[in-house]
């Protein structure tokens, strides 16, 4: 059964007008009576009666992907902009962000956001140490992923000077849908990640780089 | 680590000691880089002791490496809630020192600019204090109104946050009727959100037994702390710049400058909330003027000052002057007049200054931000002693803190 | 200029005669430099005078000429008086070999940081503060960064290839 019959898992809804909203931000009225929602798209395997069969890492994934749990590490502007993207206007929720949480031991994906001045990385380290494998760094903003203007003494020229980074979002600050855009490209990330890579020589030789064991 | 302290424990404590807490530098409910190390009796604060500097990024040492025109960006990334408010100070700063004379109408469009900003900062301060009291409701609700503030920033400048707007002698361009029209709608949506906003806290009880009485300072004490702004206004003492020190024809508005009484948590909060009622009046006025400009006078969007207001780039292209003074201005070949310079706006959050000392080169011998947000935080163990750490928490928020405007 | 500025000029110079090194009136705002040992005193009278009146302080801030020998290190105070709304300016030189300063934390708690921040920057040293340490940089750092011969740039970057940036 090829993934196109699946289709049926895309649910269109609301064909209506959707509800009056109070604040409509383009002048231009858009038509929005063909806008649906898609939902997660089935991975490849064997369907039948009952019961549905694919690779373990694919499933893995799959749920991974859909429920990370975004750390904000947000120092500056960036944070700003990343209360616009949590807000109710771009809403990250609807990626399956919704739970920002706080503590470094529940959270999957750690946010840089925000100049990291040199008096501030040992902090950034530990929190990276104290998150759980399998874990995702992003660095949002100019300055998280170089320093961006301030190539100054007391700013840390890049966060991947003291812990590695999978994505990174430029902009100073980024827009929301740049922040957006790097979720998902994280997501993505996350989606194809092979059940072992974190086992793996590669990966401990990335992390012995930074002085981690 | 300091050495433990041998702190006594209040009468009638039930505790046999203190205990240290560290809350930050990346606590959860601190809202920016902010470290207290407190010292507890159960939930009572004893002592604290405020650590600042862990996004100290140099801005004054890198002021004296750029020609002014290229400090604005600088200043966007003080305030970041309210940044127009600081590019507009820092570029009327320059004119002071420059003597460049702005028309009217530049100076109207600045205020309403600069009241949008001083509204998206109150109403982030605003919201964020809600949060910390247990309503997260209002925060996003009102974050979609923010929004339209950035809907006219964006249209003015093409930024959002960090803005970079203007130069020095007006505006890099006219305002669009697109400008004006999301203005219109700004002024006509935000009002009823905001009333309704208040509503959500105002006759609150949990709120007002949140921060009633809370993170309280007196007048005397305020003042002596060098504070300015809402903080100082909501002790009771009438300190605006806006009317002590009219910069950018501020003295053709009507407004009220409102004052607390006790200097407490909910007087803070009353206080923005009024100065965002007071912003939108400033605004219809500002705008009503703008209006009132006919002829070529409606054109009018930056000062007549070739040789520091740097021309439009399609001018650049075409024509003879504008290209020679845009390589004058960008090479550093312009007069620049040495002298020093102090230029305050009231900013989102207090008295932002700007210190400046020319030695005639193209960049600043030195430039010192007078960071209101600095002053405060040093007030902040004082404040917060002897109170519960939930309330701590509460002022934290309610003085406006932010960080990169803290540590520069 | 306003009679109120001759009133304060009069009353400083009748209390600290030629120690009052200028009298400058730049962009508006009176200034005037003193010698440096008689910082807190010139303040105290501006806090304490009925017809002064400096109970506000806007900022402390420091400047650093290298060329002038002898008087290297500048602390400038910005001072306010609310009631009257006159600003002044109160300028002190002092050698970069021996930067002592009287604090002014006595008269204004706000005083504090601003002299903490001016201490990291500059290294000038506030005698009679209560907690002189670094507030921005780290404790570690060993040098005072704003003073002019030091550089901008981290040093330590390797990625940044010299030649194409001009150091």
């Amino acid at each position: 059964m090829s993934a196109e019959t699946l289709q049926a898992f895309v649910v269109f809804y609301n064909k209506s007008k959707y509800m009056a909203r109070p604040v409509r931000f383009n002048l231009i009225e858009k038509d929005t009576s063909d806008r649906g929602i898609n939902q997660v798209m089935m991975p490849e395997g064997h369907i039948g009666e009952g019961f549905f069969a694919t690779s373990l890492d694919k499933v893995v994934g799959l749920a991974r992907k859909n429920s990370m749990w975004p750390l904000p590490f947000a120092t500056s502007c960036c944070g700003i902009e990343f209360m616009a993207t949590m807000g109710s206007h771009y809403d990250l929720s609807r990626f399956g962000s919704e739970r920002v949480g706080f503590s470094p031991r529940q959270c999957d994906l750690l946010m840089v956001m925000g100049t990291i001045a040199k008096k501030m990385a040992p902090v950034l380290r530990q929190v990276y140490l104290q998150m759980a494998e399998p874990r995702w760094v992003m660095a949002v903003g100019a300055c998280a992923s170089s320093g961006g203007i301030f190539d100054t003494y007391s700013v840390l020229q890049g966060i991947d000077q003291v812990i590695p980074v999978d994505v990174y979002v430029p902009g100073c600050p980024p827009r929301p849908e740049a922040i957006i855009d790097g979720v998902l490209k994280i997501q993505d990330l996350v989606q194809d990640e092979s059940l072992r890579r974190r086992n793996g020589d590669q990966y401990k030789a990335l992390l012995e780089g930074y002085g981690i064991q | 680590m300091p050495e433990q302290v041998n702190i006594n424990l209040p009468e009638g404590s039930i505790e046999k000691q203190t205990t240290r807490l560290n809350l930050g530098p990346t606590h959860p409910a601190t809202h920016g880089v902010f470290q207290n190390i407190l010292e507890m009796d159960g939930e009572r604060i004893v002592k604290a002791e405020s650590t600042v500097g862990y996004i100290h990024r140099a801005f004054e040492k890198l002021a004296e490496r750029r020609p002014l025109y290229q400090i604005t960006t600088l200043t966007d990334r003080l305030n970041y809630c309210s940044a127009p408010l600081n590019n507009m100070g820092w570029h009327m700063t320059c004119e002071k020192l420059l003597g460049v004379k702005t028309p009217k109408r530049v100076d109207y469009l600045r205020v309403i600019i600069m009241e949008l900003a001083r509204i998206s900062d109150h109403l982030i301060c605003n919201s964020i204090v809600g949060v910390d009291t247990g309503a997260y409701t209002g925060f996003l609700y009102v974050m979609q109104y923010r929004e339209l503030v950035y809907e006219i920033y964006e249209e003015v400048c093409g930024s959002r946050l960090t803005t970079n707007m203007g130069r020095i002698g007006g505006f890099e361009r006219n305002f669009s009727d697109t400008a004006f029209r999301k203005l219109e709608k700004f002024l006509e949506e935000f009002p009823g959100v905001w009333k309704e906003f208040e509503n959500l806290f105002t006759r609150n009880r949990i709120f007002i037994e949140r921060t009633q009485g809370t993170g309280a300072i007196s007048a005397e004490r305020a003042l002596n702390y060098s504070f300015t702004g809402p903080n100082l206004r909501a002790a009771g003492i009438d300190y605006d710049v806006r009317v002590h020190a009219p910069y950018s024809s501020y003295e053709d508005f009507d407004f009220i400058i409102p004052v607390g009484t006790t200097g407490d948590n909910y007087d803070r909060f009353m206080v923005r909330n009024e100065e965002i009622w007071q912003s939108l009046s400033i605004i219809r006025q500002a705008y009503q003027k703008v209006q009132d400009f006919k002829g070529t006078e409606a054109d009018v969007y930056h000062a007549d000052a070739p040789a520091y207001y740097l021309p439009e780039k399609a001018d650049v292209y075409t024509k003879m002057e504008a290209l020679i003074y845009h390589f004058k201005i960008v090479m550093g070949e312009t007069e620049i007049p040495s002298g020093e310079v102090y230029h305050a706006v009231e900013g989102g959050n207090g008295e932002l200054g700007f210190y400046l000392i020319s030695d005639g080169g193209r960049a600043p011998f030195r430039l010192h931000f007078r960071r209101p947000c600095f002053i405060y935080y040093q007030a902040y163990s004082e404040i917060v002693k002897d109170t519960m750490l939930s309330d701590a928490i509460v002022t934290l928020s309610s003085l406006n803190l932010i960080a990169g405007e803290m540590d520069a | 200029m306003s009679t109120h500025y001759d009133t304060i000029r009069e009353i400083l110079s009748r209390q600290f005669g030629d120690r009052i090194l200028a009298w400058e009136f730049p962009y508006g705002m009176l200034s005037f430099t003193i010698q440096p040992e008689f910082n807190l005193k010139a303040l105290t009278l501006l806090y304490d005078d009925p017809d002064l009146g400096f109970q506000f302080l806007t900022d402390i801030t420091g400047v650093h000429y290298p060329e002038r020998e002898g008087q290297e290190l500048a602390v400038v105070y910005h001072l306010h008086n609310l009631a009257k709304n006159v600003r002044i300016r109160m300028k002190i030189y002092v050698p970069v070999a021996k930067p002592d300063v009287y604090t002014a934390t006595g008269l204004f708690s706000g005083a504090n940081w601003m002299e903490r921040e001016t201490y990291d920057f500059f290294g000038i040293n506030f005698i009679g503060h209560p907690d002189l340490r670094r507030v921005l940089n780290v404790d570690e750092m060993d040098y005072f960064p704003l003073r002019k011969e030091f550089p901008l740039e981290d040093q330590t970057r390797i990625d940044k290839d010299d030649e194409m940036f001009g150091r």
